[in-house]
């Protein structure tokens, strides 16, 4: 928030919540598109096991990697709507010109696009993870390291998802654009499940997945804010 | 006090206008015409902060503004020519939804009576697909009688309304101005509005 915005007399909180409020609500209004992201990421984690077979070490060893990358995938699938719609029938507009910081309100709307896509899959994931044989403390790292990583998700994809606003190709280009940014999360993420695997204490891995949920939590929505100015004018 | 010096405007290679200026004083309203494509729509989106202009200058009560100035966003409403409605929303729910975006709550009571006056009681339950072009530009235009601000940008509020809705509209633009208020308007259609508080401007 710039120093002029602060002047204006409009707080950050109220603009977040009246996002995250909208948004969710509009979620709920159709929810099948809420059950299509989690459908995608169960089908992709079940693909593996019935195409490598069903060898017990192989799949404990593929196991982590496997759910992060479908988590990945799961994540960039419902990105493209999170400013498109808005876009599309004028909202966005109106949510510029709001005398709220521009910033909260992508907040806001960031934080209900993980509460709907991100928690659902951190949520499902132990389950999804009994099919690698994933024992539990192996399967509470990785529950742990979707609740952590996958806000970060949510942030990144923001950015990519408002610097792609109205171009033709651009869901594609979304991820060209973002897969190379997950790559972090997605090495600490899956290593944290390896560490564990090994007996190893993984407070390196969280501190790193923390740091980045922080630094993006900061950045993203100030990009975002950016990005979406560009794509009105 | 909004004042436009030299506006200039580009679509690509081309020039939209140029020379734009003008000065309103409260209670003053400017009408812009123009054949479809003279910038009708992109004098507004300058104006509003939306879009930037390639040349010139705003002010608004003396001090100069930039695109997306937070003193000009608290004080202007723009309603664009696209409603801004949630298809999965309710009218009732569209409506508070906007007017809290705006940063003034949505009392009942309030919200009722904008309801009421648009002629929208009936449909308030509905979800905004269902609706119809008219009602759906009522409840965008709906926020204007619940919503204070100085400066109204209306682009094009007249499409689609029946006469009841453009009466409607002439009303609360009249009492706006009346009460010191200013507006820009681009519109096709005669509005009616008092003529003595009517700035034309032509777009060519």
């Amino acid at each position: 928030m710039s120093k002029q915005e602060a002047v204006s007399g409009y707080a950050a909180w109220p603009g977040v919540a009246w996002a995250l409020r909208r948004d969710l609500r509009l979620a709920l209004r159709s929810k099948a598109e809420l059950g299509v992201q989690l459908l995608f990421y169960a089908i992709v984690v079940t693909l593996f096991p019935l195409g490598v077979g069903a060898d017990p070490s192989l799949l404990r060893a593929l196991g982590p990697g496997v759910l992060w990358v479908a988590a990945l995938l799961a994540s960039l699938l419902s990105l493209p709507r999170l400013f498109a719609a808005d876009f599309a029938d004028g909202t966005l507009e109106q949510i510029a010109l709001s005398p709220y910081p521009l910033p909260a309100l992508i907040s806001g709307k960031i934080l209900a696009h993980w509460l709907t896509t991100g928690a659902p899959l951190a949520v499902a994931s132990p389950i999804l993870a009994l099919q690698f044989g994933l024992d539990a403390r192996e399967s509470a790292a990785l529950f742990a390291g979707l609740l952590l990583g996958t806000p970060t998700l949510s942030l990144l994809g923001a950015i990519g998802a408002a610097l792609t606003l109205g171009l033709r190709a651009g869901g594609a280009l979304l991820a060209l654009l973002i897969l190379p940014l997950y790559v972090p999360i997605l090495i600490f993420g899956a290593g944290a499940v390896g560490a564990t695997h090994a007996g190893l204490a993984a407070g390196g891995e969280w501190s790193v997945l923390g740091a980045a949920l922080l630094a993006s939590a900061v950045g993203a929505p100030v990009a975002c804010a950016a990005a979406i100015r560009i794509a009105l004018d | 006090m909004l004042q436009a010096h030299d506006l200039a405007a580009c679509r690509g290679e081309s020039t939209l206008f140029s020379g734009i200026g003008f000065s309103l004083a409260p209670g003053s309203a400017l009408v812009v015409s123009g054949a479809n494509g003279s910038g009708k729509t992109t004098l507004l989106r300058i104006l509003a902060g939306i879009t930037r202009a390639a040349q010139g200058t705003l002010a608004w009560r003396g001090t100069a503004v930039d695109p997306f100035d937070p003193g000009l966003r608290a004080q202007a409403l723009f309603i664009g020519h696209v409603p801004a409605l949630k298809d999965e929303l309710t009218a009732e729910e569209n409506l508070a939804s906007l007017t809290s975006l705006h940063g003034t709550r949505a009392e009942p009571a309030a919200l009722a009576a904008a309801l009421a006056g648009w002629t929208l009681t009936r449909h308030r339950a509905l979800p905004a697909r269902v609706l119809s072009q008219g009602q759906r530009r009522r409840v965008g235009l709906a926020r204007l009688s619940l919503v204070t601000r100085t400066l109204w940008l209306l682009d094009e509020p007249a499409t689609a309304l029946d006469d009841a809705g453009i009466a409607m509209l002439r009303t609360v633009i009249a009492m706006h101005l009346a009460g010191g208020g200013i507006a820009v308007i681009a519109t096709h259609q005669e509005l009616g509005l008092p003529a003595d508080a009517i700035h034309p401007l032509r777009l060519t």
